[in-house]
């Protein structure tokens, strides 16, 4: 009996069979590519918002204290946004007039608030807590990246969990001295693993990967 | 109600109770049991347990066709990457500040206000959880009487009240929106005419008031319109205590029961644990008499007789089941016997029980309570302040005060006089504020008829319901969350109520309608409310005492101080004196005929008296005893029900154990019928059937409209508790109710374990012995918990099964309600459900709860089988769940020994009505289809505890974290902490010989663990 199969099958079946391999090799990289790539996570990319607030501006230029605005940080999960009220603690006297801050002004009128875009945003089932990442020494920059060279607010950091894990399993890479949390410049000096170690202690950081910690 | 005629398409074996009755006879030892099926170890029940998980298998007989399901799973797959690659935020995300942030909030962290729960007129103080001005949550005030920091079921259930989407939102006009100025102007007219006359045409009908300024206003309105009159009247009230009062001592009566002295209580027909004012603070005190630790091993012992079995039943050391037109005479028996000059005819049957009684009684002279239920007629509350008056108990453990309603009218006659009124056409203005008459009144009265000749009907209520769509205005009424006021709890202590939130719905209070009518157009309950108190004698600066007073949740020293009061001759005594052989035939049960059936109303352990009728969390929550959801029934023994033939299937369609298709009965009463369902209760009294008043309604919103059927449809004014001449007839016809009683059986292990006191001093180690020997070892290995290892502890002893743990959990993990055939696939999503098991005769079994939320064990089995991960343990020895793993396997679920885990079948979250976002708690995820579920141990408030006490350096505190079931017990049976802390509560409780734990035989290492129950029988009664 004849061969059914012509000798040149034998290449299209290794091809394919390989090649199958290859394309689903390809499309998952890809996929993990694109996953990872700014276009998913937003990493860098500024958010428009209703007034072109600076953070460059009011941080490096005006030495304006985080806690300034984000008034909770220190004692809550949510830092704050600030309220109109203290925009217009300085802007009754500076700027008082610029076009650019109507919608400021509109807002102390008329009391309707401000209505940000969200730059750095949780899934619903993720519980995080910026009081206690500050009291254990977690920078501002750490996650927020250099915010005082923001014109315009971006996000830095994934928020995904394999970037939380990081640290949370090896905080000794990331802390920093308490009283450095809300400096922007504090660079981790070269020896950053001696120092972490012994802040982890000082501090009693544990490793929390438990689900439980931000999952509930 | 319309009866379903569906049978079950599986040939179910019917119960048949005299082999129940062979099988207990021929057994030795303690049998527990949960439901008759079980005791009747009928084949079909045991094919039911068999099905593994009854809840999937009805699944296929679905709409969806394997070949579907097959289809659809294939694309799933397909698919099932890709869900991981969305955007991680949507672009257009808002984030919202305040324009002036309120200096006190910050955002993040919820704010507590004192404020109290007002239900029949006596209010129980409350804390109110507040996210950035909205409630979510009510726990209780520690700083109040009536609460001392529990809550009952109906306290925690009150806020999905107040963002109730069919809550009414506008003032309307014959039907027709209209505006709150439109009221005014419209009544002003009519009220020019009353003036005139002084109100001889303007009547008020009321609920129970007890607050002050509410009465204030009333009176200030009486004096204005001198011939007008105020009614009160609420389906469930007082009005035999009062009379009993009255009767006993002349003039009206407040009476406190302090059960922290009292070792020996009866209670004629009293569900004091449970229902009435100060329950909340009663069950605390009276269960604080029963704890039994290393060092304590004495107990108070409770003597119960009822009708209907109850939860203060269910605590009893000795009870006894009792017709109805048996109480009085039997109360005048114990009288007789304690040395009272009531005339009686003991019988025979129960002659020994009663001197075992009365001397037990006797013996503790000043520390005992006799407490009679305010469905009892007035001569059994006299007969009960005589014998506490002969007992000494007066003074000790009963205290008398001035009554804590401001104006103690008999609220039967109040309405029948406010009918006769409208029936002769004299109302020409009736303003209702609040309650629900035309359902509500006594069937007799014909209340919707005469109303209808009343030219100008206002109604201000929480619904538009049956009594508004009789009036011409509606006004929508501010929720008690909603509205400055104020109430006195049941010692005559005053909170002031003030509002979480501006009335979500545009309502009106009652203290801003009584204003209107007074002329005051402008005031706002605040003024209103305020000015009362200024009006007040109040040492030191107003500001200060008002702030305090909001800040405490009470007023201090508005208790009222005992009163002496003189009993009067019982000779005197209507009914009572020994010529006087009438003592069983009173005022409020007919004398009952040889073998006929007698009818008993009370309210429903879930919907009260129907005010909760549209509330989706008491709905679903199953009554304590019968287990029942979503319906009401005709309750009844074993015994009757045998004699009229009567019983119930087990839905079999693959296992729906939650569905029961039981006889539907015609019930004819003084010339009413009515259509109900019948239910067999073991324990319950013979030849009598119990009526569970609230459901039936037509117009109390999407939850509650045609739910059970409507037992004010037969009850009238002259016996609204008790009568007799009952006649039943068997229809045919048979009805699915959805029952929560035949899930997740058990199999008889020993899960309750139980002794009489007697045992326990002999043997403390009761729990210990004889039962399975726990397993050691594992092939994983082990995990040493360094830091804190969460536990718990649930006194079985002390649990009286009054649900208010399952519903604040419900609130505060976002539980959402299923509906009632989901429950009757045995879908119901409660984290918490509390297990009853019966020991004993079916006529009168003793009663056990056991709450069985999450058992955190340490070698967990649902998180062996689960193929994601979605289910592991943390360091400190949670069983932790993560929803967005979850694929949905449910292997977890059928691992699970306790069968704990709840599954979304479907999407059971609200995700899209508006006024219910805010009801959420926002520290935990609200779940959707296809997740499974379970107790975390509330880890929210864990967590927020642990960040607490790191940021200020210290171990968080034994006590500190409070679970919510723990915070809402008003026995305080569940404690929570940490037992690696040897000084913790919990693990001084799991040191306890009581301690032991479910099914640890399987080696699970459950960290919640029970303490055994205990019972104090008297040694002179014999049972049996």
């Amino acid at each position: 009996m004849a061969q059914i199969f012509h000798r040149s099958t034998n290449t299209i079946s290794r091809v394919s069979v390989f090649g199958g391999i290859g394309i689903i090799v390809v499309l998952v990289a890809t996929l993990a590519a694109i996953n990872r790539s700014s276009y998913v996570t937003e990493v860098g990319v500024a958010r428009s918002q209703p007034v072109q607030f600076s953070h460059k501006h009011h941080v490096s230029d005006d030495g304006i204290d985080c806690r300034y605005c984000h008034t909770s940080v220190e004692e809550s999960s949510f830092a704050g946004i600030p309220s109109t009220k203290i925009c217009m603690n300085c802007h009754t006297q500076i700027w008082a007039e610029s076009p650019i801050l109507e919608p400021v002004r509109e807002s102390f009128r008329t009391g309707k608030s401000l209505e940000w875009t969200r730059v750095h945003n949780l899934p619903g089932f993720v519980y995080f807590d910026h009081s206690i990442h500050v009291h254990k020494g977690v920078g501002c920059t750490t996650c927020h990246g250099r915010v005082d060279q923001m014109p315009l607010m971006w996000r830095e950091n994934t928020l995904y969990m394999e970037w939380c894990l990081e640290c949370h399993r090896n905080p000794e890479q990331f802390v920093r001295p308490r009283e450095q949390v809300f400096n922007m410049d504090w660079q981790p000096p070269s020896d950053q693993i001696v120092l972490g170690q012994k802040l982890v202690q000082q501090y009693k950081i544990e490793r929390l990967t438990s689900c439980s910690v931000c999952h509930r | 109600m319309k009866p379903d005629t569906r049978r079950p398409t599986l040939d179910t074996s019917r119960l048949d109770l005299a082999s129940i009755r062979e099988r207990l006879g021929s057994s030795q030892g303690q049998e527990y049991w949960r439901c008759l099926e079980e005791l009747a170890d009928s084949e079909q029940f045991h094919k039911l347990l068999i099905q593994e998980f009854p809840q999937q298998a009805a699944g296929w007989f679905d709409g969806v066709s394997r070949r579907d399901f097959l289809r659809l799973m294939g694309a799933s797959l397909a698919l099932a990457g890709l869900n991981a690659c969305g955007r991680a935020a949507p672009i257009d995300k808002k984030i919202v500040p305040y324009v002036n942030q309120p200096e006190e909030i910050v955002p993040g962290r919820p704010m507590f206000f004192a404020t109290a729960f007002p239900m029949g007129g006596a209010g129980t103080g409350v804390l109110v959880e507040s996210h950035e001005g909205r409630p979510t949550k009510i726990e209780g005030n520690p700083n109040h009487p009536a609460s001392v920091g529990a809550t009952n079921a109906f306290a925690q259930a009150s806020i999905l009240t107040l963002y109730d989407p069919d809550r009414s939102q506008v003032v309307s006009n014959a039907g027709r929106i209209s505006t709150w100025n439109a009221f005014l102007t419209a009544i002003n007219d009519d009220l020019e005419a009353e003036r005139l006359s002084g109100g001889a045409g303007l009547r008020i009908l009321t609920e129970t008031v007890t607050s002050p300024t509410l009465t204030n206003q009333l009176r200030q309105l009486l004096a204005k319109f001198p011939r007008a009159k105020w009614h009160q009247y609420e389906p469930v009230n007082r009005d035999n205590a009062q009379a009993g009062g009255r009767l006993a001592f002349g003039n009206n009566v407040n009476t406190v029961y302090r059960f922290d002295n009292a070792d020996v209580v009866l209670s004629l027909d009293a569900d004091f644990l449970f229902a009435g004012p100060g329950n909340v603070r009663y069950a605390r005190d009276f269960v604080g008499k029963r704890r039994v630790r290393q060092n304590k091993s004495e107990m108070n012992r409770l003597y119960v007789i009822e009708v209907t079995p109850s939860v203060t039943g269910s605590m009893a050391d000795h009870r006894l089941a009792l017709r109805p037109s048996e109480m009085p005479g039997f109360a005048a028996a114990i009288a007789a016997k304690i040395g009272l000059p009531v005339q009686s005819t003991t019988d025979a049957q129960h002659s020994q029980w009663i001197d075992a009684l009365v001397r037990d009684l006797q013996k503790h002279r000043g520390g005992g309570i006799v407490v009679a239920g305010d469905q009892q007629p007035p001569v059994v509350h006299a007969l009960a302040h005589a014998m506490n008056q002969a007992l000494d108990n007066v003074g000790k453990t009963v205290i008398y005060t001035d009554p804590i309603v401001a104006n103690p009218v008999d609220q039967s006659a109040s309405l029948r006089e406010l009918v006769r009124d409208m029936e002769t056409a004299s109302v020409k203005v009736l303003v209702m504020l609040g309650g629900n008459p035309v359902f509500t009144a006594p069937v007799d009265l014909r209340f919707a008829e005469h109303l209808a000749k009343v030219p100008f009907r206002v109604h201000s209520s929480l619904y538009d319901d049956e009594t508004s769509a009789y009036c011409h205005w509606h006004i929508p009424e501010t929720h008690y969350l909603e509205s400055w006021s104020d109430v006195r709890a049941y010692d005559g202590s005053v909170t002031i109520l003030q509002p979480l939130i501006a009335p979500l719905y545009g309502g009106k209070s009652s203290h801003e309608v009584l204003a209107a009518l007074l002329g005051g157009f402008g005031d706002t309950t605040y003024d209103i409310v305020r000015n009362y108190w200024k009006t007040q004698k109040i040492a030191g600066d107003f500001e200060t005492f008002w702030r305090t007073a909001l800040h405490d949740g009470v007023v201090a020293g508005t208790a009222f101080q005992p009163k002496t009061v003189k009993l009067k001759a019982l000779a005197n005594v209507d009914g009572l004196s020994a010529s006087d052989a009438s003592v069983s035939e009173t005022r409020n049960s007919k004398p009952a005929r040889q073998n006929s059936l007698e009818i008993s109303f009370q309210p429903d352990p879930t919907l009260f008296d129907g005010r909760f009728a549209n509330n989706g969390w008491l709905q679903e929550l199953p009554k304590p005893l019968t287990k029942l959801t979503w319906d009401n029934a005709a309750l009844m023994s074993p015994k009757t029900a045998e004699r009229l033939g009567l019983s119930y299937q087990v839905g079999a369609r693959g296992g729906e154990h939650g569905r029961v298709f039981t006889d539907v009965i015609e019930l004819r009463y003084e010339g009413r019928s009515l259509r109900a369902p019948a239910w067999i209760v073991p324990g319950h009294a013979d030849e009598c059937i119990t009526l569970h008043l609230g459901y039936g309604r037509t117009r109390a919103g999407k939850v509650g409209n045609g739910t059970g059927f409507n037992a004010y449809a037969i009850r009238t004014a002259n016996a609204p508790y008790y009568g007799a001449g009952l006649e039943i007839r068997k229809i045919g016809t048979q009805y699915p109710l959805a029952c929560t009683q035949f899930h997740h059986s058990m199999e008889g292990r020993d899960l309750v374990r139980a002794a009489t006191i007697e045992e326990y001093r002999k043997n403390p180690n009761f729990v210990q012995g004889e039962h399975h020997q726990e397993s050691e070892g594992s092939l994983y290995p082990g995990y040493k918990y360094e830091g804190y290892a969460w536990g718990m502890s649930i006194d079985v002893n002390a649990c009286v099964g009054c649900n208010a743990c399952v519903v604040a959990c419900q609130s505060e993990n976002n539980i959402p309600v299923v509906g009632k055939t989901e429950v009757t696939r045995g879908r119901e999503m409660h984290w918490l459900r509390i297990d009853r098991y019966y020991k004993g005769s079916p006529q009168n079994p003793e009663t056990y709860h056991q709450p069985v939320p999450c058992m955190h064990c340490e070698n967990a089995p649902c998180e062996l089988v689960c193929p994601v991960g979605a289910t592991n343990h943390s360091h400190e020895g949670l069983n932790d769940m993560v929803y967005n793993r979850c694929v949905g396997t449910r292997y977890c679920s059928n691992n699970c020994p306790y069968k704990v885990r709840r599954f979304n079948f479907f999407e059971y979250s609200d995700f899209e009505t508006p006024s219910l976002k805010p009801l959420r708690n926002p520290n935990v995820t609200v779940r959707s289809r296809g997740v499974m579920e379970k107790c975390t141990y509330c880890v929210q408030r864990i967590n927020v505890a642990k960040i607490e006490a790191e940021k200020e350096n210290r171990p968080v505190r034994d006590g500190e974290i409070q679970t919510a079931c723990q915070a809402a017990c008003p026995t305080q049976a569940i404690v929570f902490g940490d037992i690696n802390n040897r000084e913790a509560a919990v693990a001084k409780l799991k040191s306890e010989s009581l301690n032991y734990g479910l099914l640890t035989e399987l080696n699970t290492k459950p960290r919640t663990t029970y303490l055994a129950k205990l019972k104090n029988p008297n040694p002179e009664i014999k049972t049996g």
